[in-house]
């Protein structure tokens, strides 16, 4: 790229969220260009010939033909280093924060270049003692380490394609983050300086030693999800569901109370308000697995329903790539994408305007290669460098289908690339069954591993339990139909014994409150212990009915409400206040059954 | 900036021109066409490759004249005089009066686009707004800052409803009634509804309290495009600039989702859904979007549209694509108004989505977040039960079903079935309760025991 090569590069072309480029000697594809006399940000997307597509990340009102263009030489790329948790970055990774402070205003301008991560802050960086001079230094070596939160320590690693002899690196003091911190000497004998942090291009993945299988749940909190449809830390998990169905609270709750060590949450095409909502709540909410603040360890990236479309489309890999950074340090990261279809959605735009051939609904062919892609950056594994670490990423991402119709593309896409399906069920959010997962058509691909892993965390009964309680749902599933054309009321006795249990699970276990103090997050303990006591129930209660005692006189038991309301009523540490209630079920059922000539 | 002026045309389509062979044009400009003896037209640009300038012309091209016309390029967006005194005025969707009066000379202006609130600097709305509605009050609370619509279908009483808004809900706070106003964005309105909603403000005095923008239904649907854009540039003039609360209401959604189809058929666009276009999702946020509160301005945007569900279907792409934008949802039900229950609202599946910080204890009432999540279930279930009688008849129904089904039946008679009555949240709460007290306590299991015992006493006293 020379001088007179930007004199002659001119805008021939602009349409829709992206401009035509002729004039430039050489072209390279995500190229970074500056667009206009107000250098806007975009980025080539497709090269024909000496006519170049860019894709521009803001708003093209007022640009000319003929306007210039200037190339960056770098790809679109993420910087990474301390300073990104407890932000809020755009689909570009400009940091809305800054941003405010910068323009003063209220609004998004144009043409605002502000870097990712704070250039003047110092950081009190520790070197690994283990360097010394003279130590080859690879891709994925710890360096050192910064406190970057109260909960977060972060590796300084050498960029993944690092490879020379260390000549110095930095004693323990406060540094800023451009600050050389290690001196390397290359093969070619060039010297080359590390700093704390470092780029790299979204669009590819970082690199790993190995993919290692997954083996332990994300524990989340959320009932039907832990015991139910587990998810592995490192698995991949899509949330489809109509408007209103519970995909963003599902989401943030997933955010709150997993226990993953870092959270990455991309507000992809959605509303301004529920990033706001995060950025108000999360500073004020406590980790139930670490006691600190969830700011902490959580990185936001809002790229909301009215910024620029071509931005959204970037902020998927801006976020996966800072997910990414993190799994290096040998963290377990939960990425959570709200919406992928609006992402989609961008895809199909751009395409639109590159007037490439639409296939289904005016989606792109590519579209499911690109989701293939972007799901199997989640994963276990075992990082590059010493010394060895591994990490995760979870993909739990929503997708929006139109009239939440599931054969769309997108959704039909996605199924394909995931292995947990939570689906929200509109006719379930209609009566307020939140989370409105449906337990007859959501699925996890991770019970067998999970399973093993109950059995050597003293959670023996997990599988048996869930066995018995899907059991009990699917039956009630089938006496439903039955009961709609007929009536319960016309249904043998035990068969009215599995809806009234069925009842029972749904409202005291599925369905969990968001918004109840208590509720929002339920402990594994007392997940197990929600379901012993709700099948203690119905094991007595089947040998009362098999001694003839009327089923009315087991649905007005005051067992049925205690079952029901204990996610709300017992805290969640009070274990003593659930023995108290098994010991008040056996007792009533006793009572009873004293009278049908039944004895425990 | 400079101004350019070009002659002729080289091709005319739908409401769109081409324009060839002129330099230095910027993308989205405002533009002027003058023709011989018509009133002038105005325009964007859409689209430049190389030389051609494509443009659409929000009054349309019929007799256009190929080479009889001149266009004037601006140089800029389109801009918007804003001023307080717009505050009881009537304008077209060009910001140009219909009232009579003299046009609105002010220093300021602002781009009708508008851009995105920075998500660092919004406000969560948090102060909810009582309606006198149970329905909504209650049930699916409206918040100040909020954007709702509402789904409705032909020939239902959504203007009736909008219209009980308008008169009573408390959108600015008491002791500042000054710093409220209305703008009203009429999108191919009839006539009828047009003359319906003048006499609306006329009625509830809010006359003086009104911008209105006007495209009626025989008005260019192309100026339709730009009709909630004016709106809402008003609106965040007033609301940010101007302190003021400032109720926003769109009427009607689905024309202008119309006419936006119709312009991206002329432009040859790859449509997604049922003919409409792959970014309509990304263009109904940049107009919803705008509704909220921004930090440094105690002002508010709440924004309420209509939006008639096309054969009442909510799985339609404008409905759908909206329910994806906006903070909710008042859904109208067909059968609910056919029964003669006013306001026919289907409370199921209505939303709030920011009702859950605005109610509850230092709110509404302490109360409010688990009485109605008990009156959503039961009503459910209630519900079923109905749905179970009409199959088996309601004698065949257990004794518990039948205590369901009519729970439902007193739900929507005397419950949402309020008529132009107003009722305080106090009203809206204890009235909830008192429907509750018609179920056995075993159905209330989304109260607590101490709830019950405070608002239905002699049916906590009998149980233990
Ligand atoms: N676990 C829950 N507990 C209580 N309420 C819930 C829960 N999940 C969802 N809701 C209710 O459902 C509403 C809609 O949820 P949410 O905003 O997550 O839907 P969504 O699927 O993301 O919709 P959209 O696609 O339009 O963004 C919430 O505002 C809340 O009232
Ligand atoms: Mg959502």
């Amino acid at each position: 790229m020379t001088n007179s090569d930007e004199e002659r590069a001119r805008i021939v072309t602009i349409k829709g969220s992206t401009v035509e480029v002729r004039g430039l000697s050489s072209y390279r594809m995500g190229e970074i260009t500056y667009v206009g006399e107000e250098k806007l940000i975009g980025e080539i997307i497709e090269i024909e010939r000496n006519l170049a597509t860019v894709q521009v990340y803001e708003p093209l009102e007022g640009l000319k033909i003929n306007d210039p263009i200037y190339l960056t030489g770098k790809s679109i790329s993420a910087e990474l280093g301390p300073g990104l948790l407890s932000n809020i970055f755009d689909g570009i990774q400009r940091p809305l924060e800054q941003i405010k402070k910068t323009s003063s205003s209220s609004f998004i301008q144009k043409g605002i270049h502000i870097n990712a991560l704070n250039r003047d802050k110092k950081w009190l960086f520790e070197p690994n003692k283990k360097l010394t001079k003279g130590h080859l230094v690879k891709g994925g070596d710890v360096l050192g380490s910064v406190q970057e939160t109260q909960t977060i320590k972060c590796n300084i690693i050498a960029p993944p394609k690092t490879n020379g002899e260390l000549l110095s690196i930095q004693e323990k003091g406060e540094f800023q983050i451009t600050d050389p911190i290690v001196e390397l000497k290359g093969s070619d004998k060039s010297k080359k300086e590390l700093t704390l942090m470092h780029e790299w291009p979204v669009r590819i993945a970082r690199p790993f030693l190995k993919k290692i299988p997954v083996h332990e749940p994300l524990i989340t909190g959320q009932r039907i999800i832990d015991m139910f449809f587990p998810i592995a830390k490192g698995g991949t998990a899509a949330i489809p569901g109509g408007f209103g169905t519970g995909k963003t609270i599902l989401q943030h709750q997933l955010s709150k109370w997993s226990d993953a060590d870092i959270v990455v949450y991309i507000g992809c095409g959605e509303r301004g308000n529920e990033m706001t909502d995060v950025l108000r709540e999360f500073p004020k909410l406590v980790d139930p697995h670490t006691q600190n603040p969830l700011m902490n360890r959580t990185l936001l990236i809002a790229n909301v329903s009215n910024m620029p479309v071509a931005a959204r489309e970037a902020s998927i890999y801006m976020g996966i790539t800072m997910a990414e950074f993190y799994r290096d340090q040998g963290f377990n990261v939960l990425l959570t994408a709200d919406s992928t279809s609006r992402w989609a959605e961008a895809l199909r735009e751009i395409a639109g305007q590159l007037e490439e051939m639409p296939v289904e609904e005016g989606y792109p062919a590519y579209l499911g290669a690109r989701l293939a892609d972007f799901y199997e950056r989640a994963g276990q594994v075992v990082t590059l460098g010493s010394p060895y670490r591994e990490g995760s990423i979870n993909i739990t991402a929503a997708v929006s289908p139109p009239g939440g119709d599931f054969s769309e593309p997108v959704t039909a896409n996605t199924k394909r690339f995931v292995k947990t399906f939570w689906g929200l069920d509109s006719n379930l959010a209609n009566r307020k069954h939140f989370p409105s997962i449906n337990w007859l058509y959501s699925y996890s691909g991770y019970i067998n591993i999970i399973e093993e892993w109950a059995l050597e965390s003293g959670l023996e009964d997990w599988g048996r339990y869930r066995q018995e309680m899907f059991t009990i749902l699917q039956k009630d599933d089938e006496l439903q139909h039955i009961a709609e054309l007929i009536g319960s009321k016309a249904l043998p006795a035990d068969e009215q014994l599995i809806i009234l249990v069925a009842d029972i699970i749904k409202e005291g276990f599925l369905q969990q409150n968001a918004y109840d103090k208590i509720d929002s997050f339920c402990p594994l303990e007392k997940q197990m212990k929600m379901m012993k006591l709700m099948l203690l129930f119905n094991n007595r209660a089947e040998i009362l009915i098999k001694n003839g005692c009327p089923i009315s006189l087991i649905i007005g038991l005051k067992s049925v409400q205690i079952l029901k309301r204990m996610k709300e009523d017992v805290p969640n540490d009070n274990i003593v206040q659930m023995n108290k209630m098994e010991d008040y079920i056996h007792t009533e059922m006793e009572e009873l059954g004293s009278k049908y000539g039944y004895r425990v | 900036m400079a101004r350019i002026t070009v002659k002729g045309v080289s091709e005319i389509r739908g409401p769109i021109i081409v324009i060839e062979g002129v330099s230095g044009i910027r993308m989205g400009e405002y533009l002027e066409v003058k023709l011989p003896n018509k009133p002038t037209r105005k325009g964007r640009v859409l689209a430049i490759e190389e030389e051609r300038v494509i443009i659409l012309l929000y009054q349309g091209t019929y007799e256009v004249e190929k080479d009889d016309i001149e266009t004037e390029f601006f140089g800029r967006t389109m801009q918007l005089f804003v001023a307080e005194d717009m505050i009881g005025r009537v304008f077209n969707s060009l910001g140009e009066p219909l009232d009579g009066l003299p046009s609105i000379y002010s220093d300021e202006y602002r781009d009708i686009n508008g851009s995105p609130i920075n998500p660092t600097s919004r406000i969560y709305p948090r102060d909810y707004i009582e309606t006198g509605i149970s329905s909504i009050d209650l049930m699916n609370t409206l918040v100040r800052g909020q954007k709702l619509p509402i789904f409705t279908g032909a020939g239902l009483p959504n203007n009736r409803l909008i219209g009980q808004i308008v008169k009573q809900a408390r959108i600015a706070e008491t002791e500042d009634k000054e710093k409220f106003a209305i703008v009203f964005g009429a999108m191919g309105l009839t006539m009828d509804d047009y003359i319906y909603f003048q006499r609306l403000f006329e009625e509830t005095g809010t006359l003086n309290k009104v911008v209105m923008f006007v495209n009626l239904a025989s008005d260019s649907p192309a100026e339709r495009l730009i009709t909630p854009r004016v709106a809402l540039t008003t609106a965040e003039y007033l609301a940010f600039d101007k302190d003021y609360h400032v109720l926003a209401i769109l009427s009607d959604i689905t024309n202008y989702c119309q006419a936006l189809r119709a312009i991206s058929v002329a432009l040859e666009t790859v449509p997604s859904r049922k003919g409409y276009p792959g970014y309509m999702y990304s263009d109904l946020a940049s107009i919803y979007e705008r509704a909220g509160i921004i930090e440094d301005s105690q002002g508010s945007i709440t924004l309420i549209a209509n939006l008639t569900m096309p054969n009442d279907d909510i799985t339609h792409p404008i409905p759908d694509l909206t329910g994806y934008i906006t903070e909710g949802q008042i859904i109208l039900d067909r059968s609910l108004h056919y029964r003669g229950i006013y306001p026919p609202i289907d409370v199921l599946g209505s939303l709030s989505r920011l009702m859950k910080d605005g109610i509850g204890e230092g709110y509404t009432r302490k109360d409010h977040p688990s009485l109605s999540n008990q009156l959503y279930a039961s009503y459910a279930e209630g519900l079923d039960k109905r749905r179970l009688a009409e199959v088996i008849g309601k004698k065949e129904l257990n004794r518990r079903d039948q205590i369901l089904h009519e729970f439902a039946d007193i739900f929507e008679e005397d419950y949402v079935n309020q008529g132009d009555n107003y009722r305080t949240i106090e009203e809206s709460l204890n009235l909830g309760w008192s429907l509750l007290s018609h179920l056995p306590e075993t159905e209330l299991t989304k109260v607590s025991t101490d709830l019950i015992l405070e608002y239905i006493p002699n049916k906590g006293a009998d149980s233990v």
